[in-house]
């Protein structure tokens, strides 16, 4: 029998998320018409032999967390638990922390996946892999290609031609090392857990040494922070235990805002084969529609000019969402209970949860999207401000944020609960 | 009697418009800017009309052949082969305006407001002096030459150009008119009057300034051209309130003419010109702007303070502000973004213009 982790962080991870991250954990934040981790647990309830889910993070169970899970354990049939780390241990400490609830059972193996990132999950053939070369190593790790600049961002991967073995690990290197990068899924054999628990002890002995030498730093982090890339995979590398299997299929990470609208269309692009029932196309409802478009039910469009309204490409319209005659909108999410009204125009932003776009508007943002010429290019991180002045990204309106008629608010963010009376460009306003 | 137009050059200022069409006939409210001078001087007993310019135009004196048979006066150009300044056409027209004994206007082409013809010339009959500057109150005088005159008799005692500290804030409106025998002090060379030929006549005492009332703009520039059409239709709401269009999905001063097709769920004005055959499709937001001849503007589109040239077409959902000028036939593709656009004539517009500049 299989198991999957998932590690979903907690209020610390994810700044660069806000003011998205105030309303609702990351792992939840709707990508492409469902909450991020959707994606992950849909993918695993698929995979035969698949029993319990386990999320790992160090979020407080809120509402909206213990509500997801229960919904998504009756959608899916299949046990889906959260475990809550005392403290932030890291991409390895809570794995370790927890490894008797997850070999509880006694699983042959388990996947483990990081929330933020959006992948096509192919996982029954990373178990095809693992099988086809002889199950003796303890961990498969999912690869794909980035360019060579990109790379450096990454984990690194060197890996044998031959035996697709990983020969040597970096995790974002300083020089170029391999365009092979790690996507942060792997498929692990209990005995991982003998690996990190060496690296485990090596650190207590560690903080009990520095202890006596009054070492600042090591008393500031605990002994129980383990970093599965650092401290495991780079002493694992070359000793025939991990091995990488590279996939063609689509990847990305979702650290910022922006990333959330590529990830979007992403996925929407991947419902073409496996959810065609969440896409909208342009006889049904009424409105026109270009390339791929997610429309939840309970969403509105004025019914007296619904052919006015050209939603797409990349458009996802969330629960109880309004949209008024002649509204545009244009690879953008629109969150649950947000209005927009007549003759109003979206386009490269996040509209966030019950705002108001007044009749005429302008809301937009500058698409931080993967140069589409190169084939490996990934989405860029850019830092919040470059030369003096915000980087021109996507605009984003936090929860009920109010938007008069007839301004423009491009390049810009708008912090949850405000009115604005003007228009505003490449700022913060908070 | 007679009446100069200084027409000028290139009218450089008012590109990209003037690119296509000479100034003096580029659309002012509906109508080309030299017909409002031109009318007004016709109805205030002006029989021959003479437009001084530096830049011979076909498209001008064609234009000027069919206003002299629908105005019934004559309407003669004069032609400077070289550059004269702002006395020296006048001297080039002598013969032109003194064949008889009778004062002569002088206007500057730019100019827009309620003309006060027949007012300038009793004025300057009773003082009976050589010259009669049309003056007019201004918020910011610095950025002009200001007139010092007396009060009660309006005689001038100087110019200030561009003064430091407050002076005056009357400013000479460019509506002249004068005597014949002033030509006598002007030379046929490139002259100023404003630097040479008015001060000497302000010492003689033979300069006087008659105060104008209501509005005034130069409208040679396009952010003064559309603060000069919301001037003017202020005073056709006044005057000729049934020429503006009302009604529900219409604001304040609108002048739209009959050939225009408007759309449904438009909301138009205020100040707000649509000239023949424009056409408005559904949804559209205007206000503050001039649309030309045989524009087009799409659906859902929101546009203040623009001017559109002649048969542009905007496409759907786009943001034009911050007097963004399209010369014409210019297109603007869909959903795009234009902040104070200069567009060259002929030009198709595929990425947005965040920032003002002049796209050629």
């Amino acid at each position: 029998m299989l198991k999957a982790v998932i590690l979903i962080g907690g209020p610390q991870k994810g700044t660069r998320f806000r003011p998205l991250s105030f309303e609702v954990p990351k792992p939840l934040f709707p990508v492409a018409g469902v909450p991020m981790l959707q994606h992950h647990i849909e993918a695993c309830a698929k995979v035969p032999g698949m029993k319990e889910i386990i999320l790992i993070g160090f979020y407080q169970p809120n509402d909206a967390l213990s509500r997801y899970l229960s919904s998504a354990q009756q959608e899916f049939k299949i046990l889906v638990r959260y475990l809550q780390e005392f403290a932030p241990l890291g991409t390895g400490g809570g794995l370790y922390h927890f490894r008797d609830q997850i070999l509880s059972g006694g699983p042959s193996a388990f996947f483990l996946m990081n929330a933020d990132v959006c992948s096509e999950f192919p996982l029954l053939e990373m178990l095809r892999f693992h099988r086809d070369h002889g199950d003796v190593h303890c961990a498969v790790v999912l690869a794909t290609t980035a360019n060579r600049k990109q790379s450096l961002n990454y984990g690194c991967i060197v890996e044998s031609q031959k035996t697709h073995e990983v020969l040597h690990f970096v995790e974002k290197p300083a020089t170029f090392v391999s365009d092979i990068i790690n996507c942060g899924i792997y498929l692990f054999t209990p005995e991982i857990f003998t690996h990190i628990g060496m690296v485990f002890q090596r650190n207590q002995e560690e903080k009990r040494n520095c202890v006596y030498l009054g070492d600042q730093l090591w008393s500031r982090q605990r002994a129980e922070v383990i970093h599965l890339e650092q401290d495991v995979f780079t002493s694992l590398a070359g000793q025939q235990q991990l091995y990488v299997y590279k996939t063609q299929g689509f990847w990305s990470q979702i650290k910022s805002a922006g990333s959330a609208i590529y990830a979007s269309r992403l996925y929407l692009n991947q419902y073409l084969q496996t959810h065609p029932e969440r896409l909208v196309s342009s006889q049904e409802g009424g409105c026109t529609v270009n390339g791929n478009v997610f429309i939840h039910p309970t969403a509105l469009i004025d019914p007296t000019a619904v052919v006015s309204v050209l939603l797409g490409p990349n458009v996802s319209i969330g629960k109880g969402v309004c949209i008024g005659a002649g509204v545009r909108v244009r690879e953008s999410i629109i969150l649950h209970g947000a209005s927009l009204q007549d003759h109003c125009c979206v386009l490269n932003s996040i509209v966030g949860w019950d705002s108001t776009i007044g009749k005429w508007a302008r809301v937009e943002g500058t698409p931080s999207d993967p140069n589409p010429n190169d084939p490996f290019a990934k989405i860029n991180s850019e830092t919040l401000f470059r030369d003096g002045g915000l980087t021109p990204s996507i605009t984003i309106l936090g929860c009920n944020v109010n938007i008069p008629s007839e301004v423009i608010i491009r390049n810009s963010i708008v912090l949850p609960h405000k009115d604005l009376s003007r228009s505003f460009k490449n700022q913060i306003i908070l | 009697m007679k009446a100069l137009i200084l027409v000028g050059g290139y009218g450089t200022r008012l590109r990209p418009l003037t690119l296509t069409v000479p100034k003096p006939l580029v659309e002012f409210c509906n109508k080309p800017i030299l017909l409002h001078q031109v009318e007004n001087l016709a109805k205030a007993g002006v029989d021959h009309v003479i437009l001084a310019v530096s830049y011979m135009s076909e498209v001008l004196e064609r234009e000027m052949r069919l206003q002299e048979q629908r105005l019934g006066i004559r309407i003669s150009l004069s032609h400077e082969q070289e550059p004269l300044g702002t006395a020296g056409p006048l001297a080039l027209a002598r013969e032109l305006l003194t064949d008889n004994d009778e004062p002569f206007f002088v206007l500057n082409s730019d100019v827009i407001c309620d003309f006060p013809f027949e007012d300038m010339l009793k004025f300057h009959t009773h003082h009976g002096k050589e010259g009669s500057i049309v003056v007019t109150k201004v918020e910011e005088p610095s950025k002009y030459g200001v007139v010092v005159y007396e009060g009660e008799t309006g005689r001038i005692h100087r110019f200030v150009e561009k003064p430091q500290v407050f002076v005056s804030n009357k400013i000479n409106a460019g509506m002249y008119i004068f005597s014949p025998s002033m030509l006598n002090r002007i030379q046929l060379r490139p002259t100023s009057i404003e630097k040479e030929i008015f001060p000497i006549m302000a010492k003689e005492g033979h300069l006087y300034a008659m105060e104008l009332q209501g509005f005034w703009m130069d409208i040679g520039q396009p952010k003064d051209f559309l603060t000069g059409m919301s001037m003017y239709l202020q005073s056709v709401r006044v005057q000729n309130p049934e020429k503006l269009c009302t009604g529900p999905g219409f604001l304040g001063n609108v002048l739209v003419d009959p050939t225009a097709v408007i759309g449904e769920n438009c909301t138009i004005g205020p100040n707000v010109t649509l000239g023949a055959g424009v056409v408005l499709e559904d949804g559209v937001r205007i206000k503050r702007c001039t649309v030309l001849k045989g524009a087009r503007i799409r659906s859902h589109s929101w546009l203040e303070s623009c001017i559109v040239g002649w048969s542009s077409s905007v496409g759907q959902w786009v943001r034009m502000e911050n007097v963004t000028v399209l010369g014409e036939d210019v297109i603007v593709n869909d959903e795009l973004y234009l902040n104070g656009a200069n567009v060259l004539p002929h030009k198709s517009i595929s990425e947005s213009v965040p920032e003002p500049r002049i796209i050629m």
